[in-house]
């Protein structure tokens, strides 16, 4: 690494913390009730109280602290996932992760009435698991192992019968359905921060697990047989960042609900940045992944006229255009 | 007439004077047993439910000689919902097939390239906006599809031409973002209003009509036609883009062409079903592996498509009674579980 370039990677990474700072400052100034940014910073300072006091408080530091730990997480899981099956599609909804939390939390709310937090919190993280394991063991029988091709298929495949399902359990009954419907778009709102605190240590092993994995999955991205050469253990670092994926997107699935397309997005825009080194992609698609989730949240309570825009369809209807502008203007990112 | 052994051991071609055919054996009895087990899932349809009527009395009925209950039965309430179910899953297999071909990707399916989304998205509009009944969110449904396929496929133009992988991409991209709007049209919703959008969602294909039937038989004929007109450029068109130009074939407009006919097979379905999942993915997919041919395989993915959507919705109407389920939802669980077992089994064995 010459030293113009890891200037420059730190210049980055400065920028993504002070753009993370920015939007979570954004996000508590923005709403019903607009705020100055000094009435926040004043308003956050410990014993302070008064309306504004409540709002920045009560109201919106819960969504900002929720939606920078599952902007983390989501960024962290898609690199990692792109790393993993060495493909520039791969994104938790593509391989069926996100279904699989999605699925077993939906089948404890309709046909267990499960619906507290921790409980759920375990059902998203066991629904993950499953699905991963399931997709990864499908995609890698026979000689030539898991190709991206195949988990790609594998998990479009697995993830139309787990959504079948969850359409069927919810059409069963009008409760489900409207409980349902709210979850499934994938919000920061009114999580609790309770949740959150269910989730931290989930989301605190899996970030350690993915920022230690990043250069074992350098090694791995020359292949399997130089990554061995280079000495690295392949099948404990394939095992281990599967693991991270699975615990970063269970426990942000659980916490949020499924919110698509930051895992798949901002790792090519990361990987535009700053080439296509694990080291600094894996930490700063989490950074970027977070401020972009807190400002999909703030845009979504300006925009929304009557009522706010969730989160998870923000991310979709401002990160869609960029994938689509991304796939037109050049060829992706070889990883 | 002479017969030639040419090319792949599996075909053979008839020529006669200046036209030639090309008959694959196997390819051939593989559709007349598609074709009969069809007939056979039709009659299946009209005979089960809780008022049985035996094989007898629904051929008796069918040709006119029926007692007046099998004949209101049979005729008047199961024949339509049998025959809507055939020509949809004809459509959608016929539908898959062409994109998969233009693609040559396995996963490029109407829902891939956004159009299964954009239809939905076109049908809520019309369901939660405007108060035009089935018949404008049919139209809606349609339009949505169509606007979305035209969409994504400009936007896959660039100036050296169409890259199947990137309208795939691009589908996929268009797809998530038509997905959030769903999503927030029916956040929005009533929950009564989006409960009932949501059942047409899944694709259902109860309270099919002869109406109904009227309005799609001949949009499917004129669909089927010309894809079957198209299927041996597509055939070669499946090679590299040079080899296709070197054998004097415009691989730009014949892609345009497949989808054009393919999102109108597309569109029929949709307006006549709802957006019913997975039937155009997996539809070719088995054909392929059944048939063992290359090309697209036209004929063998329609017949599955139709096989495969009839007995899905009998199964879906009886199976869970006193409830009926939305075909869709079993469509996707059974036609998902099999081309994951099946692509489970096949990689075992190392082939593909």
């Amino acid at each position: 690494m010459t030293p113009h370039s890891s200037g420059r990677r730190l210049a980055l990474f400065a920028a993504l913390l002070a753009a993370v700072a920015a939007a979570a400052l954004l996000s508590l100034m923005v709403g019903r009730q607009p705020l100055s940014p000094a009435t926040v910073l004043h308003a956050l300072a410990p014993h302070s109280t008064g309306a504004a006091a409540d709002i920045v408080r009560g109201l919106r530091l819960e969504r900002t602290v929720v939606a920078v730990a599952v902007g983390l997480a989501l960024g962290g899981a898609g690199a990692l996932m792109q790393a993993l099956t060495r493909n520039p599609l791969a994104d938790p909804g593509l391989l069926g992760v996100n279904a699989g939390a999605a699925a077993a939390v939906v089948t404890g709310f309709a046909l267990f009435g499960i619906s507290g937090r921790y409980p759920q919190m375990w059902l998203a993280l066991g629904g993950a698991a499953a699905a991963s394991v399931v997709v990864y063991l499908i995609g890698s029988g026979g000689r030539s192992g898991a190709t991206p091709a195949r988990l790609a298929l594998a998990g479009a495949a697995l993830s139309a019968v787990l959504l079948a399902y969850i359409n069927a359990l919810a059409l069963r009954d009008q409760r489900s359905y409207d409980t349902m419907r709210f979850w499934v778009a994938g919000s920061v709102v009114n999580r609790g921060l309770d949740t959150l605190v269910a989730a931290l240590p989930f989301l605190v092993v899996g970030t350690v697990l993915a920022l230690l994995l990043t250069p074992g999955l350098n090694a791995l991205a020359l292949g399997d047989d130089r990554g061995r050469a280079l000495g690295v253990r392949v099948g404990l670092v394939r095992v281990l960042t599967a693991a991270a994926v699975t615990l970063l997107c269970g426990a942000a699935t659980a916490v949020a609900g499924p919110i698509g397309f930051l895992g798949l997005t901002v790792p090519h825009i990361v990987r535009f940045l700053v080439g296509p080194d694990q080291r600094a992609v894996v930490p700063m698609s989490m950074l970027l992944s977070a401020a972009l989730l807190v400002l999909a949240d703030t845009a979504g309570r300006v925009i929304g006229t009557g009522r706010e825009i969730e989160a998870g369809i923000m991310t979709a209807i401002l990160g869609a255009p960029v994938f689509i502008a991304l796939v037109r203007r050049r060829k992706l990112v070889a990883l | 007439m002479t017969v030639l052994s040419h090319g792949p051991a599996r075909s053979r071609v008839i020529r006669l004077a200046q036209w030639s055919l090309v008959v694959r054996p196997r390819a051939a009895a593989v559709c007349s047993a598609l074709f009969l087990a069809l007939l056979a899932a039709i009659v299946a349809a009209l005979s089960v439910s809780v008022n049985f009527v035996p094989v007898g009395g629904v051929l008796a009925a069918l040709t006119g000689h029926g007692t007046p209950a099998e004949q209101l039965i049979v005729v008047q309430l199961r024949l339509p919902r049998a025959a809507v179910g055939a020509l949809v899953g004809l459509a959608l297999g016929l539908a898959g097939a062409l994109f998969q071909s233009v693609t040559r990707n396995p996963l490029g399916s109407p829902d891939v390239i956004g159009f299964d989304t954009g239809a939905a998205t076109g049908a809520l509009i019309a369901m939660l906006f405007t108060a035009g009944g089935a018949a404008a969110t049919s139209l809606g449904a349609v339009l949505g599809g169509a606007g979305t396929a035209a969409v994504v496929f400009l936007l896959s133009l660039r100036h050296r031409g169409l890259a199947p992988l990137r309208l795939v991409l691009v589908g996929i991209g268009a797809g998530a973002l038509l997905a959030a709007l769903n999503s927030l049209l029916i956040v929005n919703a009533q929950v009564y209003d989006a409960q009932s959008a949501a059942v047409w969602l899944v694709g259902n294909l109860a309270g099919s009509d002869w109406t109904k039937l009227a309005m799609l038989a001949p949009v499917v004929v004129v669909g089927a036609v010309l894809a079957l007109l198209l299927e041996r450029s597509l055939a070669v068109g499946e090679f590299a883009d040079e080899r296709a130009l070197s054998l004097g074939l415009s691989t730009e407009r014949l892609r345009l062409a497949a989808m054009a006919v393919g999102v109108l097979l597309a569109s029929a379905a949709v307006a006549a079903a709802g957006p019913i999942s997975f039937v155009a993915l997996a539809a070719p997919q088995l054909a392929r592996r059944l048939t063992r041919a290359s090309g697209p395989n036209l004929l063998a993915s329609a017949l599955t498509g139709a096989v495969l959507l009839v007995l899905t919705d009998l199964a879906a109407r009886e199976a869970f009674q006193p409830r009926q389920l939305p075909v869709g939802v079993l469509t996707g669980v059974v036609g998902g579980l099999y081309l994951v077992w099946l692509l489970g089994r096949e990689w075992k064995k190392g082939r593909a």
